[in-house]
């Protein structure tokens, strides 16, 4: 009895620390729960945090194109209507097309082609100022701690979600940003022996999260949902459908 | 290109106007007078009076003793440029470069023009039917502006033909060429009535003679010599002037000053409807030299907040040097205001689509407006044709984005090759090099064949393979055309799946 009260004690402190350094829970994001436990269950609050700056490593075009077809998956979840989304970067690498398969229409994806690295910045810093955008996601070489810091006030204020992708790994240093992602595509696995390439798998490393754990899973995209299969789990085809 | 000119002569310019204000004067003698050298002098005649014998630069003292019931009215020379001017913008309808010809009349740059009205014969009519009932005139058609001008001052003939500008002057008298008195009583003097007479003579003679202005006007008639041409500028309706009481050398003051004219501008644009689409600010130096910034929207903005944020960016690119002394700003291009842009997008109520355009603004005016796109589906085959890229942020796809074939996420813009081993004939390869790099191919998929559309274009097909190599990594590989045992098989690699 002593030993839960402790706990609940603890456990409501933990919120108290939380709240003083920005993660308000707020009704809003309570609601917007997402569904997919095994990866929310690594954030504070056990909520997916919106209205912050998510850092993605991603190096190579292999890794752009399934970290792109992460963050749309995770935007058509985070957002039931339609809204509208910037994809700031260097040249035209997205193929709108593959993008539909994501639970995006890709014509609300506005592309924004920049050269230098100073202007993506302002950009960056500007799009994440319009509270009517519903993600922004950016493709940086590198990005300092002063920097990300800026983008991290400026979503502080207008709740949108950023999406950074450094592709430089060389430059990775210490962010403001609420949490690192690493994705990369992992060996399908065929069950039944059919023909074919099947369903990709992508391997979702959070190599550090704000006030939350870090994780390494399994994560399979099939008929608009995410898939997750743990890896520590023993039942390697296990896939828990989650979602909906 | 030929240059063909028309000049326009009202006789009777400001008269005729009043007529028009001012019906019963149709039919009366009445002039214009003004002070002169002690006398009242008669400044120009209407059409009866002229008929009466009256002329102008006669004094009203003579004209009374003729014609006793002769009416005067004062002359305003300014209000005689205003009418040339209005009438010089009118006749910007036939023509784009229209120039003035004080006191009181007009030349055209006609080259090009006449053709919309078949002919010449008939492009004059055109302007004599509009302008017959209002004012009297006299009009001709010439290769320059000098022999136009003769032409319709000296002569009935409305139309010289290309070339023969000469011919058409020989019997004109000198004045016709717009020399200067002086030299006109010297010509007469010397029993020279009309242009043949010296036409023919050697013009080192006749500067000997009559100096350097005869020479340079004969020129002009006949096309030896050029002639400027001061079109006037076409009125710009939005357009707001700021003299500055002193020379502006901060951008605090440009900034003052931009806020200001946007102020007056969105003003007037607000009650009728309009938002600005493109607009420049003209800053004229203390030098004489301009200084321009232009800015552009995605949508017509009447938000004076967001159109100054845009002209701040630019602010920079202003050198005040030693001082601007005047602001000029031009709305170049105008359309009606829209509200109901959300509809188009068809999004959640909350997202504000007006936010989004001014996002899309300050951006374009910072990196061009080359480097915001949104991709629509195209229907075409080949995959670097199946999108085309759009400026426009309303515009919906017209057809349904294609999703019952696998396409990758990422697509290189060329296909690179690569080298490949693989089994005959139609099989995937079983491993490819890219980049250095050994990929070992586990799983694929296809082929799926994509053909050249042979209403364009012809060429190869390709025939495209998903494969998946140890790592897991997917990718689009491509064999150019059939399998042929002799030569060895193209292959590129295309695109990156998720």
């Amino acid at each position: 009895m002593e030993k839960l009260a402790q706990k609940l004690i603890i456990q409501r402190l933990q919120r108290q620390i939380l709240d003083l350094e920005g993660f308000k829970t707020n009704s809003k994001q309570q609601n917007s729960k997402i569904g997919f436990a095994p990866i929310e269950q690594h954030f504070p609050n056990q909520v997916f945090p919106t209205g912050t700056i998510h850092e993605f490593i991603s190096t190579a075009p292999e890794n752009t194109a399934c970290t792109s077809a992460f963050i749309f998956g995770l935007l058509s979840k985070l957002q039931q209507q339609n809204g509208i989304y910037v994809w700031i970067g260097k040249q035209k690498q997205l193929f709108t097309p593959g993008l539909t398969f994501f639970g995006i229409p890709p014509h609300h994806i506005i592309f924004i082609n920049l050269v230098k690295p100073k202007d993506i910045l302002w950009a960056t810093e500007e799009a994440l100022k319009c509270k009517s955008l519903s993600g922004v996601i950016s493709e940086v070489e590198g990005i300092n701690f002063a920097q990300s810091q800026r983008l991290q006030l400026t979503v502080e204020k207008s709740k949108v979600t950023g999406f950074i992708l450094r592709t430089q790994p060389e430059n990775i240093t210490a962010t403001a940003c609420a949490a690192r992602w690493k994705i990369t595509p992992q060996a399908s696995e065929n069950t039944e022996n059919i023909p074919g390439v099947g369903f990709a798998n992508w391997q979702v490393e959070l190599l550090k999260v704000r006030n939350g754990s870090t994780a390494n899973f399994t994560v399979a995209w099939r008929n608009q949902q995410f898939y997750v299969n743990e890896q520590n789990n023993s039942a390697p085809f296990l896939s828990q459908a989650i979602g909906s | 290109m030929k240059k063909r000119y028309v000049s326009i002569w009202f006789p009777h310019l400001v008269c005729d106007q009043m007529a028009i204000k001012q019906k019963e004067l149709k039919t009366q003698a009445y002039a214009l007078v003004a002070h002169e050298r002690n006398k009242q002098m008669i400044v120009n005649v209407s059409h009866e009076a002229k008929k009466l014998g009256l002329r102008p630069n006669m004094p009203l003292a003579d004209a009374r003793i003729t014609f006793p019931a002769l009416q005067a009215f004062k002359h305003q020379p300014q209000r005689q440029q205003k009418l040339l001017k209005k009438l010089a913008e009118w006749f910007i309808r036939y023509s784009p470069s229209v120039a003035l010809d004080e006191p009181d009349g007009l030349f055209l740059d006609v080259s090009g023009c006449t053709h919309l009205w078949k002919n010449e014969a008939l492009y004059l009519e055109e302007i004599s039917s509009r302008l017959e009932k209002e004012y009297h005139f006299h009009i001709a058609i010439a290769d320059t502006i000098g022999a136009a001008w003769a032409l319709s001052h000296f002569s009935t003939q409305q139309i010289a033909a290309s070339g023969q500008q000469m011919q058409a002057l020989l019997n004109l008298p000198p004045k016709a060429l717009r020399l200067q008195d002086p030299i006109l009583q010297r010509l007469s003097k010397l029993g020279f009535h009309h242009i043949a007479s010296f036409a023919h003579i050697a013009p080192t003679t006749l500067r000997r003679r009559f100096g350097n202005e005869l020479n340079l006007r004969m020129g002009q008639a006949m096309g030896q010599q050029q002639e400027a041409f001061n079109a006037i500028e076409e009125p710009n309706p939005y357009r707001e002037r700021l003299q500055c009481l002193e020379p502006i050398q901060t951008a605090k003051g440009i900034e003052i000053a931009i806020e200001n004219l946007l102020e007056i501008i969105c003003e007037r644009l607000k009650q009728e409807g309009l938002g600005i689409r493109n607009a420049t600010l003209n800053a004229y130096r203390l030098d004489g030299k301009l200084q321009q910034i232009k800015i552009g929207t995605n949508q017509p903005s009447i938000h004076i907040k967001h159109l100054f944020k845009l002209f701040e960016l630019k602010i920079k690119q202003i050198e005040p040097d030693l001082g601007i002394e005047l602001f000029v700003m031009e709305v170049l291009k105008v359309e009606p205001l829209t509200q109901h842009q959300e509809a188009l997008w068809h999004t959640n109520t909350h997202t504000n689509f007006t936010e989004i355009a001014e996002l899309l603004d300050r951006i374009s005016i910072k990196a061009g407006k080359n480097a915001i796109r949104r991709y629509l589906p195209q229907e075409h085959h080949w995959p670097e044709n199946s999108i085309k890229a759009v400026a426009d942020l309303t515009l919906q796809p017209q057809t349904d984005w294609p999703v019952h074939k696998p396409r990758p996420t990422v697509l290189l813009n060329q296909p690179e090759t690569i080298k490949v081993t693989a089994p005959i004939p139609d099989y995937p390869p079983m491993n490819f090099t890219y980049k250095g790099q050994i990929h070992r191919i586990i799983k694929a998929d296809g082929p799926e064949r994509i053909e050249q559309e042979w209403w364009t274009n012809d060429g190869k097909h390709r025939d495209y393979y998903c494969v998946e190599d140890e790592k897991g990594q997917r990718y689009w590989l491509f064999r150019l055309g059939h399998y042929d045992s002799k030569v060895p098989a193209q292959w590129f690699i295309h695109g990156f799946f998720a």
